[in-house]
């Protein structure tokens, strides 16, 4: 063996064992939801059942609300989604197409926006939203949903747009159209892979959304699938951790599908600075 | 000429959306600040006017300052961690063969995929002191005795605890976005000064690092952001009920002052004071994306 393969050869073995480190936890979380009560209580833990089950999930998805709280989830998600998307697609049309006075004013305003913490909003937000009676509905948690999501979406489908050749748009003028015309006509199928990658991103991250949820809905039939999973540990003595990693698990699928849909276009939202655990 | 409004239209229907949905808000937030605005003034919509009182009383309060010396320390230990473990985690990359690199960047994958309130939850789990597995791992390790320990024990220790997390969870943004800027470094460079015999760390600092400093630069000031406004992992993983002014972060004591305690315009004043910091910190940012951005 040369000095070089030996030397990758070590790699290999630190990189397996970074692997096995960071994995462990989401590897955690599924054995153990498919774990017998009695394996998972012991001392020594168990690696791999021998005893597999489906008890926990049974038990996860028979937990009051759950079933409210993921429509409740899934109606906030979309509805965000389909806002952000529609609107900010015009926007960045404006942005990646167009120069015009305010358009610098316009960006930074757009990525200085992304840049405020939920936290900082949490008082605002409530206090408007009590005024308008928006508080405890989710039409309220869609609206500062899009706060995050209208901003990051311009930001993301600008990039898409400005990677469309010229010439194709060109071509479509002389033909008479309009401008805006030849855009919508021919470009938009072009542009349809970023709109999919930046619906994606913003689907991510209103479903992994929690300050704006905590703090705007109380009631329980009322919250998103994050606020039921964070009240799950209640204050009980003893926790069902089975079921808990079970609708763990449950919670994170739509997220890691989807995240496999993206990943060759997770360079895109990178550059918007967006998704993040 | 007609097509020179055009842009403006197209514009109109974020601006008016964000006007109302964020715009509005920030100018109350300046009122709110100057108000007394409690339960009673959320009911009647309507606050009272105290000048600047809320900012004295947060400006005077030795919770804030100490909130704010506590939450800078742990901006910068957690910046630099998750920026040097995934700069680490990059270079590895480089250097490891293919199947290796495709099995680090699935397992970089999966953990961006889990969402930061499940992960609060496996953490809970992983590190339960009945009989979390870490226990179990580090004292099969023979690491020392962590049978039954107690990972929350005190402030310092619930932090760290959250450093983990927010480290773990940050860990793959960082390192697939530097290894995408390493793919930038030219190879007969690096090849080149490794036969003029120069060492590994001066390539790196001479010939890698030039290279991946815009990402790097744009990186660090992301994640300095984003854990200076910390709060779903801090606020769940320490635990509601064991939130005191010991353990707060930024946004964990402008939750508990300004919400749970229902005084919003106290609140107002720590937010702002909370926003002015960071939007500081973030113009250094913006204006490299701006650079960014036109040179697309």
């Amino acid at each position: 063996m040369t000095v070089r393969s030996a030397r990758r050869a070590g790699w290999n073995v630190v990189g397996v064992v970074l692997f096995a480190i960071m994995a462990f936890p989401v590897f955690w979380m599924v054995s153990t939801s498919f774990k017998p009560d009695e394996e998972i209580n012991s001392i020594t833990p168990t690696w791999f059942s021998a005893h597999p089950t489906l008890q926990h999930f049974r038990d996860a998805l028979a937990r009051p609300y759950f079933w409210a709280d993921v429509r409740n989830s899934i109606i906030v998600v979309l509805a965000t989604v389909a806002i952000a998307i529609a609107l900010a697609f015009l926007s960045a049309v404006a942005l990646a197409k167009y120069r015009f006075t305010g358009r610098g004013l316009f960006i930074v305003l757009i990525i200085g926006v992304q840049m405020l913490p939920g936290a900082g909003l949490i008082i605002p937000l409530y206090v408007v939203l009590a005024r308008y009676h928006q508080v405890n509905a989710l039409s309220g948690v869609i609206a500062t949903y899009l706060t995050f999501a209208l901003p990051f979406c311009v930001w993301m489908l600008r990039g898409f747009i400005i990677g469309i050749p010229k010439d194709l748009e060109e071509a479509a003028m002389v033909d008479g159209s309009t401008r805006l015309g030849a855009f919508m006509k021919i470009l938009l199928p072009l542009v349809a892979p970023g709109l999919v990658a930046t619906s994606v991103f913003a689907f991510i991250t209103s479903w992994n959304e929690y300050i704006f949820a905590r703090t705007l809905l109380n009631d329980q039939s009322r919250q998103t699938i994050t606020v039921w999973l964070s009240y799950f540990l209640g204050t009980g003595r003893q926790t069902d951790w089975g079921a808990l990693m079970a609708a763990s698990s449950l919670i994170s699928i739509p997220v890691v599908v989807f995240f496999l849909l993206v990943q060759k276009r997770i360079a895109f939202g990178l550059t918007a600075g967006a998704v993040r655990g | 000429m007609a097509g020179a409004t055009v842009p403006y239209l197209l514009l109109l229907p974020v601006v008016l959306v964000m006007g109302a949905i964020l715009g509005y808000p920030i100018y109350n937030l300046v009122r709110l600040s100057t108000q007394r605005y409690g339960l009673f003034e959320l009911l009647q919509h309507h606050g009272i006017p105290v000048g600047l009182h809320n900012y004295g009383s947060v400006l005077h309060d030795a919770v804030f300052w100490h909130t704010l010396l506590r939450t800078v320390v742990f901006t910068i230990v957690n910046v630099g961690l998750t920026m040097g473990i995934g700069t680490l985690i990059a270079l590895l990359m480089v250097r490891v063969s293919a199947w290796v690199r495709i099995l680090l960047a699935a397992g970089l994958v999966l953990v961006w995929s889990m969402p930061p309130v499940v992960a609060v939850q496996v953490w809970n789990w992983m590190t339960n002191s009945q009989n979390g597995v870490l226990n179990y791992i580090l004292t099969e390790l023979r690491l020392g005795d962590y049978f039954q320990h107690n990972w929350y024990e005190t402030p310092f220790s619930q932090l760290g605890m959250v450093t983990t997390l927010v480290v773990w969870g940050a860990l793959p943004f960082v390192a697939i976005t530097v290894y995408a800027a390493l793919s930038q470094v030219p190879r007969d460079l690096i090849e080149a000064a490794e036969t003029d015999g120069a060492t590994a760390w001066r390539v790196f600092k001479d010939v890698t690092v030039p290279v991946i400093r815009p990402a790097l630069l744009i990186l660090t000031s992301l994640s300095i952001l984003w854990d200076f406004g910390i709060f779903t992992q801090a606020y769940l993983l320490i635990g509601p009920g064991h939130i005191v002014p010991e353990n707060y972060l930024m946004g964990v004591y402008l939750f508990q002052e300004g919400y749970v305690r229902t005084d919003f315009g106290r609140g107002a004043a720590i937010s702002i004071l909370m926003l002015v910091i960071v939007a500081l910190m973030s113009a250094v940012y913006v204006r490299r994306m701006l650079k960014l951005g036109d040179e697309a």
